[in-house]
């Protein structure tokens, strides 16, 4: 007994020293690490082992909690976050709803938070709340016009839209309305469907009876493949475009041979081998993707992995003038930092270059996109 | 909409309705037997789907673990139910079954994965593997409910249906997978192409709902589940172990979710999760069935295959909405046309 309360003690005193130590930079992350939207939410955590640890002479410190991808859960991890562990920024979380739904906690506590959700909604229009909010995938926008550009070059005139009946299809489906009416593209026919659907012979049908010149599919990582092969069985001849959502190695192993020729855009970490010399991202992107895959295996990086490393990049960025005004764990430091991260110019990142401004939390342009297509089962550049 | 499209639809709803009318089928039986609603139905099948996925890749069944996994704390339990009472020949058979076992099929699916035997081995395989974890799940999550209320073994379902679900993300990963057809081949009739898959779900469909047919009522255990289903007092009182009973619905229920997985696995992406919805389509069809009748939850899972099928293609955006509206209708039905009884006897 007596050897235990000594052993307490010197553990509470060894607590104490260790204290200091806590003022430390610290970031919290809230993933999509299961659920729905685990095949977003596990590469972006095991990202996390690649960030740097130590920036400016402050050690820094990352504390990973798993949301599922529920709005509830992340609220209440980001409150945990920000009271228990006295974050300085907040990365998360995985998915448009989860990220959404702590924009009210970031914004009550002042903590400034990098959304690793796509929605533009996430930071327009900008107003006091969203003030807090940095988001680091491109704009769905950006990617539809990088779409309708390419189709309109190639003389398309009608798209059939095959999309996911949430967030993500709907979003996009809005996006591409737009940026495809500008081009003089027609969207023919607007069909969903749910990511664990067996089948979705009824939607391709129905999109094939408006014969459209090309096919748009609307779906994130394997489940976008479904339409992809279930067109192919039926026969369709037309193009296929997916969007940047299906940017993954599994989706090349399960569509196999029927998603060859697939177009999409993407952004350019997934191509960072192909990319030419002169591009100040390659050097970036391809530091990643050669870290990743020592540690996860060949083939196994995907660019949603990527997103937690720039949004970690723009935080770490605006770390050393928020350190000339106050200290880690304060108040004032969490405000200089998010300040800071409003003013980053021309920072890389493995998805493009970055430059905020007080409207523009996402801060990228025609450089965080380009074409690819599957060739051989693998990811080739087309631009 | 034209001719050709009402007979793709149809061919696609029926070929769904088969998987789910096996999967409606083990419910029933589950709940007859057990009163048991066995939630975690789904995850068989994509434990199923993915460990024949694995298979195909040559890669060793993590399922088998699993299988250690359970089979040690289902040994624990027995040893410590036995007690005092423990022979040194019940020690045996509790080891043998629960220790051994699992380990030997774990040593097996390491053994035989990398070889790559091809598709039928495969199948057996991922068969062997996935079947046990029914009765070693009743063992150690339901027999010790044994007489509970339905609500708690209803709890104890979701709990099940979690977890599995949550190992089920560890095993396999957060992607799906896809295996090839077991058959490639095709046939032009008129306007309609029927691939030969859409025909081997069909015919083991068909095929093992007569063998099930000839199970209850030409064998001595078959009937021996019937008569546990119709009265579990009595059952009792003539000699038949009801835990016996139990194991045996459920090792039935986790062969038909793993056939299922397999059967439905070349036709689409299976994820960690896929299992869930697709067992909830065949609960579905169990419901509007009555939880009693397996020739009407068969009907009843052709009916929500066609639905779902012709709303795919209608209003694709609500199809799930359009399956499982389905279900109110028929339940009102069924509220006023019973007779109102304690359902907890």
């Amino acid at each position: 007994m007596q050897t235990l309360k000594i052993l307490g003690l010197s553990l509470a005193i060894a607590g104490l020293a260790a204290g200091p130590a806590l003022a430390d930079i610290k970031i919290g992350l809230t993933l999509s690490t299961t659920g729905p939207a685990a095949s977003l939410g596990i590469p972006q955590k095991n990202t996390v082992a690649l960030l740097p640890t130590e920036i400016a002479g402050q050690k820094i410190q990352y504390i990973v909690l798993d949301d599922g991808g529920d709005p509830t859960k992340s609220v209440t991890n980001v409150r945990k976050l920000i009271t228990e562990d006295n974050v300085d920024a907040v990365i998360g979380s995985s998915t448009t709803p989860a990220s959404i739904s702590i924009i009210d906690v970031v914004a009550e506590n002042k903590v400034p938070m990098v959304a690793l959700a796509a929605t533009a909604s996430l930071i327009l229009p900008m107003d006091e709340k969203k003030a807090w909010v940095f988001k680091a995938p491109q704009n769905d926008i950006l990617m539809a016009t990088a779409l309708a550009d390419f189709m309109a070059a190639k003389g398309l005139k009608t798209i059939g839209f095959i999309g996911f009946s949430d967030a993500y299809g709907d979003g996009w489906y809005t996006e591409a309305q737009k940026a495809f009416t500008a081009k003089g593209l027609k969207i023919v026919a607007n069909e969903r469907y749910n990511r664990p659907d067996t089948s979705v012979t009824g939607q391709v049908l129905k999109v094939m009876q408006a014969n459209p010149d090309a096919v748009l599919i609307a779906g994130a990582g394997t489940p976008a493949a479904l339409p992809a092969k279930t067109l192919k069985e039926r026969g369709y001849k037309g193009p296929i475009y997916q969007t940047h959502g299906a940017a993954n190695s599994d989706f090349l192993r399960v569509g196999g041979k029927d998603v060859e020729g697939t177009i999409m855009p993407a952004g350019p970490v997934l191509v960072a081998a192909e990319l030419p010399d002169g591009n100040p991202i390659k050097k970036i992107a391809l530091d990643y993707v050669t870290r990743y895959e020592a540690m996860y295996g060949v083939g196994s990086v995907a660019t949603f992995g990527a997103h937690a490393l720039d949004a970690d990049r723009l935080i770490l960025a605006a770390v050393p003038a928020a350190l000339e005004t106050a200290k880690p764990g304060t108040a004032e430091f969490r405000k200089a930092l998010r300040d800071a991260m409003e003013k980053t110019t021309n920072l890389i990142v493995s998805h493009g270059i970055m430059n905020m401004t007080p409207t523009d939390h996402n801060g990228f342009d025609d450089r965080a996109r380009v074409m690819v297509t599957v060739e051989n089962n693998h990811w080739k550049l087309l631009q | 909409m034209d001719q050709s499209i009402l007979l793709i639809l149809t061919q696609d709803g029926v070929t769904n309705g088969a998987v789910y009318a096996l999967l409606a089928l083990a419910l029933v039986l589950v709940f007859a037997v057990t009163r048991v609603i066995l939630i975690p139905q789904g995850e068989f099948v994509s434990y199923g789907a993915l460990t024949l996925a694995g298979l195909e890749l040559g890669q060793p069944p993590v399922v088998a673990w699993l299988l250690v996994g359970l089979g040690v704390i289902a040994a624990v339990l027995d040893l410590a139910q036995a007690g005092r009472s423990l022979t040194a020949r019940a020690m045996l058979r509790i080891l043998g079954l629960y220790i051994v076992g699992p380990l030997v099929l774990l040593a097996l699916g390491r053994w035989l994965a990398p070889m790559k035997l091809g598709l039928a081995a495969e199948v057996l395989i991922t068969l062997v593997l996935v079947t046990p974890l029914g009765p070693l799940i009743y063992r150690i999550a339901y027999q010790p409910l044994a007489e509970a209320a339905v609500l708690v073994l209803l709890i104890a379902s979701v709990g099940i249906h979690f977890a599995l679900m949550g190992l089920g993300l560890i095993f396999f990963g957060a992607e799906g997978s896809r295996t090839t057809a077991f058959s490639d081949a095709r046939m032009d009739m008129g306007i309609l192409t029927i691939t030969g898959q859409s025909l081997w779900v069909l015919a083991t469909s068909l095929g093992f709902m007569v063998a099930l047919y000839l199970f209850f009522e030409h064998t001595l255990w078959g009937k021996a589940l019937r008569a546990t289903a119709v009265n579990r007092l009595g059952a009792r009182l003539v000699g038949i172990s009801t835990a016996l009973s139990g194991r045996m619905a459920f090792t039935v229920a986790a062969f038909i979710g793993a056939l299922s997985g397999i059967l439905i696995a070349p036709l689409t992406t299976i994820y960690y999760d896929s299992g869930f919805l697709i067992g909830l389509k065949g609960f579905v069809a169990a419901i509007i069935g009555g939880l009693g009748s397996y020739p009407a939850a068969v009907l009843a899972a052709l009916l929500v295959g066609l639905i779902e099928a012709f709303s795919s293609f209608w209003a694709s955006a609500y199809k799930e909405v359009i399956v499982f509206t389905v279900i109110i209708p028929v339940l009102l039905w069924r509220s006023l046309a019973a007779v109102a009884v304690d359902d907890e006897e």
